[in-house]
């Protein structure tokens, strides 16, 4: 029962990601490829890793979607919107096919990996929180969630740099028009409160259930985009000091806790077991913070005011 | 044939779908998706790989979050040098490209 669920499930991320791939039209493709970020989150729940099904149901499908979707906006605005047909690449299918025929033969041929190392097990107690992903991802393996959350930035700088000059000091983004008694204003009215609670909570229980700062932090970017769109705030400047804050606030404040943990438990970002909830939770934080306005800001884009007639 | 095979072949499957379409789509926006489809394959594969050891691994789910935000950057930045792109040629394909037939 379980194997049919699984193989009818794979037969429509399978069928739907060639419709992504092999179908006529850029929308189409993107809308396509928005439903596919869903049901490959289904199959994340399957294979029961809930943590990484709500990553990719809100980044993956979400926040991608969101942004191929607007990019596709711009490109109609700019004639560059629909589709550039071809002969198709008998090269580049075979490529594929050698590819995937590759992996498939590498996974019956690696040898079984031996269970989670006894270690693992051992040191979950003293992690510090109930939720092993949590755990990992800051407390064990903090270092990599630590350079996650620079490149964050470093690809917000990139996109600043795409700017033209003269509009440096403009607001970020497309100039938003929202209809006041249209639909966009009452998403505007009733789905950022929901989406903090939802957000916030994600967050607060990412310590001992599925949950944590990045999909935390990302329902939070998406309760500013709707408010954005809805016209409820201006999106801010590049130059803006407050957001600076905020941006980096999250990279700050794990580089502040490995330097304590250098000091007082002698490695860099070695949590003190006494401590470690709560320096976890302080991290998550300000990582949520972090997360939701990066996020967000990437979305937006550089800013692209209208042109004056 | 069990259920972590099936997502194994179905990563397997999508990593081949994804790499197709990067080569072969001409619009700029339509490789960004395909490479889309190639990392979120590679992530189910990676997954299913993770949960062969008979306990939920939770290193391996760690490192796919990472990586699925990292794409979304990794997006973010590509979609805006192809907007950029767009607006400076007037087609959302690259100049090297345009006189294949």
């Amino acid at each position: 029962m379980n194997l049919a669920i699984d193989l009818a499930l794979c037969a429509l991320i399978l069928g739907i990601a060639v419709a992504v791939v092999a179908g006529r039209g850029v929308f189409r493709a993107i809308v396509f490829f928005i439903v596919y970020g869903l049901l490959v989150a289904v199959g994340w729940v399957r294979l029961g890793a809930v943590d990484v099904a709500l990553a990719e149901a809100a980044i993956g499908a979400g926040l991608t979607g969101v942004l191929l979707l607007a990019a596709h906006g711009r490109l109609m605005r700019a004639g560059a919107g629909s589709d550039i047909s071809g002969p198709p690449i008998w090269a580049a299918a075979l490529s594929g096919a050698a590819l995937a025929g590759l992996l498939a033969w590498a996974w019956f041929a690696l040898p079984l990996p031996e269970r989670p190392g006894p270690e693992l097990a051992a040191a979950m107690p003293r992690a510090g929180v109930g939720n092993p992903v949590t755990a990992v991802l800051l407390n064990f393996r903090a270092w990599d969630t630590l350079l996650e959350s620079i490149i964050l930035l470093a690809a917000l700088i990139g996109l600043w740099m795409l700017t033209h000059d003269a509009h440096w000091r403009a607001p970020l983004g497309l100039r938003q028009h929202a209809n006041p008694e249209g639909v966009m204003a009452g998403f505007g009215r009733v789905l950022p409160p929901v989406g903090l609670l939802v957000g916030i909570w994600l967050v607060w229980t990412g310590a001992d259930n599925p949950g944590g700062a990045f999909q935390g932090g990302t329902v939070l970017a998406a309760v500013g985009l709707v408010a954005a769109m809805a016209g409820l705030f201006r999106p801010p400047r590049i130059g803006a000091r407050g957001w600076h804050l905020a941006l980096v606030a999250g990279p700050a404040v794990f580089l502040l806790a490995g330097l304590a943990g250098a000091l007082l438990a002698g490695g860099f970002l070695t949590l003190p077991e006494a401590a470690a909830k709560p320096m976890i939770l302080g991290i998550e934080i300000a990582l949520a913070v972090s997360i939701a306005v990066t996020l967000a800001l990437l979305v937006l884009g550089p800013p692209e005011p209208e042109k004056t007639p | 044939m069990t259920s972590l095979t099936v997502f194994a072949l179905s990563g397997a499957g999508l990593v081949g779908i994804g790499f197709f379409g990067l080569l072969a789509a001409r619009h700029l926006l339509r490789r960004v998706v395909a490479f889309n489809l190639l990392g979120s394959g590679l992530f189910l594969y990676f997954g299913a790989a993770g949960g062969r050891g008979g306990t939920v691994d939770p290193v391996p789910q760690a490192l796919i979050i990472t990586g699925i935000v990292v794409a979304l950057a990794a997006t973010a930045l590509a979609v805006g040098l192809v907007v950029a792109q767009a607006r400076a040629a007037g087609r959302a394909s690259l100049p090297e490209e345009e006189d294949v037939a």
